[in-house]
């Protein structure tokens, strides 16, 4: 797979720019007025979701809105950027959800708990990803996306089996430090009306290590390290002849994709007060993952906010929308039926095929090429 | 009898490839001096390329070494092998076709300075490797073409982005495979005068495999001759052309007009 070019011709990326917004996006801007529009308005929305919407199930969106767009970047810098096919970024995304687990169910509700469940979850993660690098990036890409397939099912299975450490198939539930506790009050007053508890601290400590691990994934991949990456996707033995150690920098990219996905599999965790099999190891996730990172628009990093903004959306609005459409149209036959909340995931599926039919640079290559025109 | 002056800025000792039966490249022992253009010649399938892939690693010998100013770089990777200097071109072109061809260019720039592992710098942010490329880009012509990709970039003007990637890796060894094949009658000598310029320029040392005669003839300090994956003969071009090993195996039938 192979990303579109991302760059028009006419486009002079090698000038710098000053100011702080170009330095905070490292020089990679949207390069859109609409694309530039949408991302505003969705992390404006993300922002100040607990302001704007009450009741704890847009909050829920918005939180886990912001956990995949670290982990739809993190795929993206791996897929769009250096080319390569891994089915393991669940398995990283799970380590995060168990380190944080396993930290706080057996150590104690504390932050050092949780400190320790993440770095020990990041070193297990950094490990595994330099083990499978080193050992099977070497060989042609299908065969390495058949060792990542291979060994996040066994990750998967060790993880189900090893119940008193994992929980099993139940998972893990646990305490939250008391700061993240809902009974947390930090302030004595409402806050623009609103009565501030440890859920909405929570929901800001997912949203501002989400942007911040964003920002960081953004300026890696425009870093001249992320310039090799590009490079070695496009022609790998090119890059090596030109003295770039190809499994070096794809074993790297790897290390810090996975770490990132490790890092929102933890926050997941932190904001569901649980973590198992399901939430975040399964393998329906990874499709999910891929479909983010494709309906965005590969190797645009950007694509991330936009893909997983629309797909959480759609997975927990799309019933309610539908049920409401299925009662308006109640007496016609057929229809109704057609556009039961039961069928959700048939057209879930739709959108999704025509989505990626009709963009196939994803929606900000799309956007992208509009400006030009 | 050859006195060792200076050591060889390339050398290979009884360079050897078998493929199941087939050897490819034979027993080649070559000894290239610092400053020099050698042309290495001999009919399709001699074991030219071959032999320019055991040297700069894409290809491991079965048998003999490879020297990069005295140091033995035989077991290293090509990207290790480019760092010591060994600079390669390819026969049919190589780029980064989606890449614009300055960022081709900067991304040989960044190898030399050894700045590929900086992660968290903007890489726009080292304006002196930018600079470098583009000074890459006006040498070899190709300044306007900054912005375009190579694969809408014309046959032509390839080559000369693969020049400029050989250039901007500044190598100790400039190897060209047929860098003019391909190539139209009025934009041969561009290239031609690109390479004799790296020859003036420095002490670079250039080994060229080339099929033209007049190019070998114009360009080339010494000739050698491939043939069955053998060397056949050495020496300056004028003795060698004149060799009757070389006219039988090789030149009697390209030479004539």
């Amino acid at each position: 797979m192979t990303a579109t070019p991302a760059i028009p011709a006419s486009f002079d990326e090698a000038r710098p720019r000053g100011g702080l917004l170009a330095g905070l996006l490292s020089s990679d801007m949207p390069r859109s007025r609409a694309l530039s529009f949408i991302l505003i308005a969705i992390v404006l929305v993300l922002a100040l979701t607990p302001f704007l919407f009450s009741g704890s199930q847009p909050l829920s969106t918005a939180a886990k809105i912001c956990v995949f767009i670290v982990l739809v970047a993190s795929y993206d810098l791996l897929l769009g950027y250096s080319g390569i096919v891994s089915f393991a970024h669940t398995m990283f995304f799970g380590i995060g959800g168990y380190g944080i687990a396993i930290g706080l169910e057996k150590l104690g509700a504390d932050w050092g708990s949780a400190a320790i469940g993440l770095v020990a979850a990041l070193c297990t993660s950094a490990i595994l990803a330099i083990a499978i690098g080193l050992l099977s990036l070497r060989v042609r890409a299908i065969f390495f996306s058949m060792i990542t397939l291979a060994v996040a099912s066994a990750m998967a299975v060790l993880a189900s089996q090893m119940s008193g450490i994992t929980g099993g198939e139940d998972g893990l539930s646990f305490q939250l430090p008391y700061a993240l506790r809902p009974a947390f009050r930090p302030f004595a007053e409402p806050v623009f009306g609103v009565m501030i508890n440890g859920r909405i601290v929570a929901y800001y400590l997912l949203f501002f290590v989400a942007m911040g691990m964003f920002l960081l994934m953004l300026r890696i991949v425009n870093s001249p390290f992320g310039r090799v990456l590009q490079a070695i996707r496009e022609n790998e033995f090119r890059a090596e002849a030109l003295g770039y150690r190809v499994v070096a920098y794809r074993t790297a990219a790897s290390v810090i994709s996975a770490l990132a996905a490790t890092v929102a599999g933890a926050l997941l965790a932190l904001w569901l007060r649980y973590n198992g099999p399901d939430t975040t190891l399964s393998f329906a996730i990874m499709i999910d993952i891929l479909l983010m990172v494709v309906i965005g628009g590969m190797g645009t990093m950007y694509g991330a906010i936009i893909g997983a903004a629309l797909f959480v959306l759609a997975q927990s609005y799309l019933q309610v929308l539908m049920e409401a459409g299925s009662k308006a149209l109640a007496g016609i036959p057929l229809l109704p039926n057609l556009i039961h909340p039961d069928r959700w995931l048939l057209w879930l599926g739709a959108l999704f095929v025509i989505s990626v039919y009709a963009f196939p640079g994803g929606i900000v290559g799309r956007l992208r090429q509009g400006k030009r025109n | 009898m050859t006195q060792k002056t200076t050591t060889p800025a390339l050398e290979t000792r009884g360079l050897t490839i078998r493929f199941g039966g087939h050897v490819a490249v034979n027993n080649v022992s070559c000894r290239f001096s610092p400053g020099t253009l050698t042309a290495i010649v001999g009919p399709n399938g001699a074991g030219k390329t071959t032999y320019f892939n055991l040297v700069s690693g894409q290809l491991r010998a079965s048998a003999g070494e490879v020297l990069v100013e005295g140091e033995d770089v035989t077991n290293l990777a090509p990207s290790a092998r480019a760092h010591r200097g060994l600079g390669r071109a390819f026969q049919l072109t190589n780029l980064f076709p989606q890449l614009t061809a300055l960022e081709n260019v900067r991304l040989a720039v960044q190898s030399r300075a050894d700045a590929g592992w900086s992660l968290f710098k903007v890489w726009n942010s080292r304006r002196d490797l930018i600079e470098k490329a583009e000074a890459i880009l006006e040498r070899v012509r190709l300044a306007d073409k900054r912005h375009v990709a190579p694969k809408t970039l014309s046959h032509g003007d390839q080559r000369k982005l693969e020049v400029a990637l050989l250039i901007a890796m500044e190598p100790k060894v400039f190897m060209f495979d047929e860098p003019t094949a391909g190539m139209s009658v009025d934009e041969v000598p561009t290239v031609l005068e690109l390479i004799h310029d790296i020859k003036q320029r420095g002490d670079a040392t250039v080994l060229l495999v080339e099929h033209k005669m007049d190019v070998v003839r114009s360009l080339a300090d010494r000739i050698v001759v491939l043939h069955n994956g053998t060397l056949v003969a050495d020496g300056d071009p004028a003795t060698v052309i004149a060799s009757p090993v070389v006219q039988e195996a090789y030149l009697g039938v390209e030479v004539r007009p």
